[in-house]
C-alpha cells in the first residue's frame, strides 16, 4: 500500500464522540495542495512508452489512408496502432449485452462516427515524437454529409431514456386537465451540448505483465471498469489491479472506462512495455461522453386558485448513431408538483456525435431548468409569486406513483432560504428593480432535486490487537471527500477515533464499493463500511460477552455498546474493556468482517425517496448591453444525515456553480456543417471563473429519514445544479421581462 | 517530436539577422505561438528567442512628455506600473480586462499586438481558412460566426483582432517601432494592422526579420488621462474576449468636447479606430444626444458578416456608455472588475 491509497493522518480537529457529522477538512489535503497526491497521468513505470491518439476530423465516413510508414519512420516512434494490427480483442467492442455497455471505438474498423473518433494510436520514446508522428499520419477520408442538430435527422422514440425508463408515461389525462384549465401556458426551451471537462483529462498508464495487467487510471467505479476490461480481453477480473486514489473530476465521464482508456491497454499489449496515454483537451470532445442537446416543451394549465391541472413535457434529445444514451429531461416532471394529469415524453435523433453520457445530474439538470421556467411562467399566468405558487402545488406524495415521501423537508428548505434571501420584499412584476448603479436587478427561484439512489457495495472491516482499525473498501474520491467522509463512517462503525481508523480505497484489489456516481456513493459505500464495522465489531462481543474472564461476560451482544476504542454494558457502563483487551486475552493479532451496502428493496417499493432543496438567485442585468451577473445565490438543502457539513457545503457550492455554468456559460459550439466543435478548449468552452461567482450560500437543513438506510444518507453530489439554474433563469425574467428560453443565455437575447 | 532550431540572439541585429531566414518566428512570453505551434497552425522551423534580449523591458518617459514601452515588458508590469497607469488609465484596464492572471505575467507588449485572431476556424485546421492558408476560403463565412466581424471584414475573412490593449492605444495614437534590416521606422498602429481585404494572410506592416522594439504613445495621450475609459462586454467575467469593446477618451473645457478618442474592439480584423466619430465629437456639446450620434457614425459603415448583426447595436450602446463613463471621469483606483460593464458593484474581487 502506498502512502496515497492509505491514509491515516492525524486529524488536527476538536471532535466530541462521534465523527459523523464534524466538519473535518479533507485527509488528503495536505497531499493535494503540496503536490504530493499522485493522479494518474503522474505515474512512470521503468521502460514506459508514449502513446497519442489520432482521431478523426470527419464525423461521418471512413479512413480511406493513414501514412503509416511517415510516422514509424519519425526518430522516436516506436509503433502505429491501426486496424490492420491492432491486438485482439476477446469481444466484439461494438457488442452490447446490457445498458450500461456502451459500445466503444478501439480500431475495429475503419469507419468514422464522429469527429475525434480515435483513428490510430502512435506509440513513441517521448510524448513529443508520438505527438508528431500523430501528425505525420495525414488521414485521408472518404466523407460522408455530417447529421448536425436537433432537427438534423428523422426523430423516433426510443425504447427507454435514461438507466432504461419508459420514454413515455403518463398518469390521469393531461388534456382533458388543459381544458378544464382557467390558465394555460405553454413555452419550449433549448438546452445545448455540453461537454463534462474534469479538469484532469482521461489519463491511462498500464503494464502487462503476462495475461495480468497493472493499471493507474482515473475510475469513477473501478469494479465496473475491472469488469468491462476483463471482458474486452478475456481475463479474469482479478488479473487486473486499477488504481484510481484521486480524480480531478469526473462529473460523470470517468464512470464507465471509455475507448482511449482501452486504446492504452492495447497499445501496451501491442507494444509488450508500460505505455502512458493521456487524452489532449480537444480529444475530451468526442469519445468520453457528453450532455445532448434537448429542445423541450411544457404544457401548464392551472385552476382559478392557481393548483395545476395538467402537466405535459416533451423533451427532443439526440444520441449518436450507434448508441443509445437519451437525456432523461422529461422525467424532472414526475416527482416535484403535484398535478392530476402528468404526461412526460421524449424523442430523438441520431447525431454523428460520440455517444451522450452521464453528466452532472443527466435528465435532472436539463429537464429541471425548463420545468422550473415553466412553473416560473405559471406562476405569472396566474398572478402568483412563484414560492406561493410552488407551495400551492406542492407534492405531498410522489406525483407520478402516489406513493410516500421516505422523508421531504422541502417546506422547511423553502422557508429557510426565502428567509435568508430576503423573498418576501420581492415585486411580482418584472423590470421593477433596478440598484444605485441602475442595473436592472431580478429575483428568481427554483426547486431542486434529485433522486435518493443506492447501488452495490461491499467492505471489509479488521480491527487489530494493538486497538486500532482498518476499513477497505475500493471507494472513489472524485474530489468530493470520499477519503474523510468514508473514515468518518468507518470510525463510528468500528466505535474508535478517527485516528485510530486507516481508511483504505481507491484500489480494485479492494472490496467492490461501486460507483461514484447519481450521488450514491456516501449512502452506497458507507452503509457497506458502516455493515462491516457492526459486523466485525459483532465478532469481538462474541468474544468478549462468551468469556468468562471478561467484565462483558453474559451481557450479550445487545447488550454491549462500542465506543472509542472499548467496548461497554449497554446497562453498566462502568462496565466495559477494550478491544485490545478483548483480542489479545482471545490470542487473536485480529479479527475481520465484511458488510455490503444496497438499497432495501421493501422500502423501494414502498416510499419515494429524493433529496431536495430551494434556490434563489439574484441577477444584476446591464440595461443596455444584456451583460449578466449572478450577484447573489441562496440554496436551502435537506438530504438526509450530513456525514460531514463542510465537504457537503462544499459540495452544495459546486454544484449550484455549475448551475451558473449552465445557465449562462456552458456549450458546445458545433459547425453546422461539419459537425466539429468549434470551442474544444477551456479558453472559449465557457465555466464559470472566480470572477462569476460573488456569493454563494448554502444552508443545510436538517432531515430525519429513516427509510432510505440505515445511516439515514442521502446523495448531495448533483443536487445543486437542479434549482439553480432555473433560478438564475428566472431571476434573469424577473430583471428585464424577457424570458430566457435558449440556454445559455446570451447576450443578443436581452438586447430588446 | 518536430524538430526546428533554436536561437537566443545576445543582440537585436543578430536577432533580426536571424528571423529574417524564411520560416523563422520570435518567441518572447510565448502565450499564443505555443498554443499554435501544438495545435499545428503555426510550424515554425526556426524559434529566434528574443525573451533574453536586453533593453526591450524597460518603460521610459521620454523628454517630449511621450513614453516609450519596450516591447518585452510584460502585460502585467505595464498595468501596475504607478506612473503608467495614471497617465494612461484606460490602457491600464484594457491591459487588466484581458486574458487571466497568469497570462498577463508571461505576455509581452509585442506579442500582444502580434496575438492571432481566436476564430475557431483558424484555429481549425481541418477548415478552410485564408489566414492560415491562402486561397483555401472561409469556412466562418456561413459557419458559426455570432461573435465574428462587423466593420472591414472581406469576403476572405471575418475574423477579429483579439487584444484588448490595442484598442486604447490606437484611439491614442501609438507608434510602433520597428528595427528592420534596413534600420529602424516607425508606423502608427492605425496603420499597423491590416484588414484583410483579398490577403488576410497578410495581416500586419512587418516584413521579413522585422522586430517590434517598442510602442510609444505620444505626449498628448496623457492630456485625456482624466477623462479615459476602456469598457469591456464579454461573456464571462475574466478571461474571456471581448464580444465588443470601446475605449474613449476626452478633453471637456466647459461642457464642450475639445478632443476627442474613440476606438472599438472585437469588431474588425484591427484594433478599430473610429474617426469619423471622433469628428462627430470634437467641439460638439458633451451630452448623450452628441454620444448617440457619434455611435451612429462609429458604426456606420458596419454590416453583419453572420448571425452577428446584434454585435453592430452591441457596439453603439458600447460607445455611448464608454463616452458616458469618460465624461463622468477616470476612477481614482482601478475598479475591481476592470472595464467590466459591472465594476462599480462593491464587495466583489478580481486581482485582489
Amino acid at each position: 500500500m502506498t502512502l496515497e491509497l492509505s491514509l491515516n493522518q492525524q486529524p488536527a480537529h476538536a471532535r466530541q464522540g462521534s465523527s459523523i457529522g464534524q466538519p473535518l477538512t479533507r485527509r488528503d489535503g495536505f497531499l493535494k495542495v503540496t503536490g504530493g497526491a499522485r493522479y494518474a497521468a503522474d505515474n512512470h513505470p521503468p521502460g514506459m512508452l508514449y502513446a497519442v491518439l489520432a482521431v478523426s476530423s470527419i464525423a461521418r465516413g471512413r479512413v480511406a489512408a493513414l501514412d503509416t510508414e511517415a510516422a514509424k519512420a519519425h526518430k522516436g516512434v516506436v509503433e502505429v496502432m491501426t486496424p490492420k494490427n491492432r491486438p485482439a480483442l476477446a469481444i466484439d467492442p461494438d457488442a452490447k449485452d446490457n445498458p450500461f455497455m456502451f459500445r466503444l471505438d478501439l480500431l475495429q474498423n475503419d469507419q468514422v462516427r464522429y469527429p475525434n473518433q480515435s483513428i490510430a494510436v502512435v506509440i513513441a520514446e517521448t510524448l513529443e515524437a508520438a505527438t508528431e508522428g500523430a501528425a505525420l499520419l495525414s488521414p485521408r477520408y472518404e466523407a460522408l454529409p455530417a447529421r448536425v442538430g436537433l432537427d438534423g435527422a428523422k426523430s423516433f422514440v426510443p425504447r427507454g431514456v435514461g438507466i432504461g425508463g419508459p420514454a413515455v408515461q403518463h398518469k390521469g389525462d393531461v388534456e382533458t386537465g388543459l381544458r378544464s384549465a382557467k390558465t394555460r401556458i405553454e413555452a419550449t426551451y433549448e438546452t445545448p451540448a455540453q461537454y463534462h471537462n474534469a479538469m484532469e483529462p482521461h489519463a491511462i498508464v498500464v503494464a502487462w505483465d503476462g495475461d495480468r495487467l497493472s493499471i493507474d487510471t482515473p475510475s469513477q467505479g473501478l469494479a465496473m471498469a475491472q469488469g468491462r476490461i476483463a471482458g474486452l480481453f478475456g481475463i479474469a477480473p482479478e488479473n487486473i489491479h486499477i488504481r484510481s486514489p484521486f480524480l480531478g473530476g469526473g462529473f460523470g465521464s470517468k464512470g464507465m472506462i471509455s475507448g482511449p482508456q482501452v486504446l492504452g491497454i492495447l497499445a501496451a499489449r501491442l507494444v509488450g512495455r508500460p505505455v502512458k496515454l493521456v487524452l489532449r483537451r480537444e480529444q475530451m470532445y468526442g469519445p468520453v461522453g457528453h450532455r445532448a442537446p434537448t429542445r423541450q416543451t411544457l404544457r401548464m394549465g392551472m385552476d382559478g386558485e392557481g393548483r395545476l391541472t395538467a402537466i405535459d413535457h416533451h423533451a427532443r434529445t439526440a444520441s449518436s448513431t450507434f448508441d443509445d444514451f437519451f437525456e432523461p429531461a422529461a422525467d424532472a416532471s414526475h416527482t416535484l408538483y403535484a398535478s392530476p394529469a402528468i404526461a412526460t415524453s421524449h424523442d430523438a435523433v441520431r447525431l454523428d456525435t460520440g455517444t451522450p453520457l452521464f453528466m452532472r445530474a443527466p435528465g435532472e439538470a436539463t429537464g429541471s431548468i425548463a420545468l422550473e421556467s415553466a412553473i416560473d411562467e405559471a406562476a405569472h399566468a396566474c398572478g402568483m409569486d412563484p414560492l406561493e405558487f410552488r407551495l400551492r402545488n406542492y407534492a405531498e406524495v410522489e406525483p407520478m406513483t402516489g406513493k410516500p415521501f421516505s422523508s421531504k423537508a422541502l417546506r422547511e428548505c423553502y422557508r429557510q432560504a426565502a428567509e435568508t434571501f430576503g423573498w418576501a420584499s420581492r415585486p411580482l412584476q418584472p423590470r421593477l428593480m433596478r440598484d444605485a448603479d441602475g442595473f436592472l436587478t431580478g429575483w428568481g427561484m427554483g426547486t431542486a432535486t434529485f433522486p435518493a439512489l443506492m447501488f452495490q457495495a461491499e467492505a471489509r472491516a479488521v480491527l487489530r490487537s494493538d486497538g486500532s482499525g482498518l476499513m477497505e473498501t475500493g471507494a472513489q474520491d472524485m474530489g468530493q471527500g470520499a477519503w474523510t467522509a468514508f473514515a468518518q463512517i468507518a470510525a463510528d462503525g468500528l466505535g474508535l477515533d478517527i485516528d485510530r481508523v486507516e481508511f483504505r480505497a481507491g484500489s480494485s484489489d479492494l472490496p467492490n464499493a461501486g460507483i461514484a456516481g447519481g450521488s450514491g456513493h456516501t449512502a452506497t459505500a458507507g452503509m457497506a463500511i458502516h455493515n462491516a464495522g457492526a459486523a466485525v465489531i459483532a465478532r469481538l462481543a462474541d468474544l468478549a460477552t462468551g468469556n468468562e474472564a471478561s467484565p462483558l461476560f453474559g451481557a450479550g451482544n445487545e447488550g454491549v455498546l462500542a465506543r472509542g476504542g472499548r467496548l461497554y454494558r449497554r446497562d453498566d457502563e462502568s462496565r466495559g474493556e477494550s478491544y485490545a483487551e478483548i483480542l489479545m486475552r482471545a490470542g487473536l493479532t485480529e479479527i475481520e468482517a465484511h458488510g455490503k451496502g444496497a438499497p432495501d428493496p421493501a422500502s423501494q417499493e414502498t416510499y419515494a425517496k429524493h433529496a431536495h432543496g430551494a434556490v434563489f438567485a439574484e441577477v444584476k442585468v446591464d440595461p443596455d448591453f444584456g451583460q449578466i451577473r449572478v450577484t447573489r445565490l441562496v440554496g436551502a438543502f435537506a438530504a438526509g444525515r450530513v456525514i460531514n457539513p463542510r465537504l457537503v457545503r462544499s459540495q452544495y457550492y459546486g454544484g449550484m456553480i455549475w448551475g451558473i455554468s449552465f445557465a449562462l456559460h456552458e456549450e458546445a459550439i458545433t459547425d453546422r456543417r461539419s459537425g466539429r466543435i468549434q470551442n474544444a478548449n477551456l479558453a472559449e468552452y465557457h465555466v464559470p471563473v472566480n470572477a462569476d461567482v460573488p456569493s454563494v450560500e448554502a444552508l443545510l437543513v436538517h432531515e430525519d429519514d429513516p427509510y432510505v438506510n440505515a445511516l439515514g444518507i442521502k446523495g448531495v453530489g448533483e443536487i445543486g445544479i437542479t434549482g439553480t439554474a432555473g433560478a438564475i433563469a428566472n431571476a434573469v425574467w424577473h430583471a428585464t421581462g424577457v424570458r430566457p428560453r435558449r440556454f445559455p443565455i446570451r447576450i443578443e437575447d436581452l438586447l430588446g | 517530436m518536430r524538430d526546428f532550431d533554436y536561437i537566443r540572439p545576445a543582440t537585436i541585429p543578430d536577432a533580426i539577422a536571424a528571423a529574417a531566414e524564411p520560416g523563422s518566428a520570435y518567441l518572447a512570453g510565448g502565450t499564443n505561438l505555443l498554443d499554435l505551434m501544438k495545435g499545428g497552425i503555426a510550424s515554425p522551423e526556426r524559434i529566434v528567442d528574443i525573451s533574453r534580449l536586453p533593453e526591450l523591458n524597460r518603460i521610459e518617459r521620454l523628454d517630449d512628455g511621450g513614453v516609450r514601452i519596450g516591447a518585452l515588458v510584460r502585460n502585467a508590469d505595464l498595468a501596475y506600473d504607478p506612473e503608467f497607469a495614471k497617465s494612461y488609465p484606460a490602457v491600464a484596464e484594457a491591459l487588466l480586462s484581458g486574458a487571466s492572471a497568469q497570462l498577463r505575467n508571461a505576455a509581452t507588449v509585442g506579442g500582444n499586438l502580434l496575438q492571432r485572431t481566436r476564430c475557431s476556424y483558424f484555429y481549425d485546421t481541418a477548415s478552410a481558412c485564408n489566414r492560415r492558408e491562402p486561397g483555401a476560403g472561409c469556412d466562418a463565412l456561413e459557419g458559426e460566426n455570432r461573435l465574428h466581424a462587423v466593420l472591414g471584414w472581406s469576403d476572405a475573412c471575418i475574423a477579429t483582432h483579439p487584444s484588448d490593449f490595442c484598442v486604447p492605444l490606437v484611439a491614442l495614437d501609438a507608434v510602433v517601432e520597428i528595427e528592420g534590416k534596413k534600420g529602424r521606422r516607425h508606423v502608427t498602429l492605425e496603420e499597423f494592422h491590416r484588414l484583410p481585404g483579398e490577403t488576410p494572410q497578410r495581416e500586419n506592416a512587418l516584413e521579413p526579420g522585422d522586430l517590434i522594439v517598442a510602442v510609444r504613445l505620444p505626449a498628448e495621450a496623457a492630456s485625456f488621462s482624466a477623462n479615459a475609459r476602456y469598457l469591456k462586454v464579454r461573456e464571462r467575467t475574466s478571461y474571456a474576449f471581448a464580444v465588443v469593446s470601446a475605449a474613449a477618451a476626452l478633453v471637456v473645457d466647459g461642457g464642450k468636447i475639445r478632443a476627442a478618442r474613440l476606438a472599438l474592439g472585437g469588431v474588425a480584423a484591427k484594433p478599430w479606430r473610429a474617426r469619423s466619430a471622433e469628428a462627430v465629437l470634437l467641439g460638439a456639446d458633451a451630452n448623450e444626444a452628441t454620444f448617440a450620434s457619434a455611435a451612429d457614425a462609429a458604426l456606420a459603415d458596419a454590416s453583419p458578416s453572420g448571425d452577428n448583426a446584434f454585435k453592430i447595436e452591441l457596439a453603439r450602446r458600447i460607445v455611448v456608455r464608454a463616452l458616458i463613463s469618460a465624461l463622468s471621469g477616470t476612477p481614482k483606483r482601478l475598479p475591481a472588475l476592470p472595464a467590466s460593464p459591472f465594476s462599480n458593484i462593491p464587495g466583489v474581487r478580481h486581482d485582489a
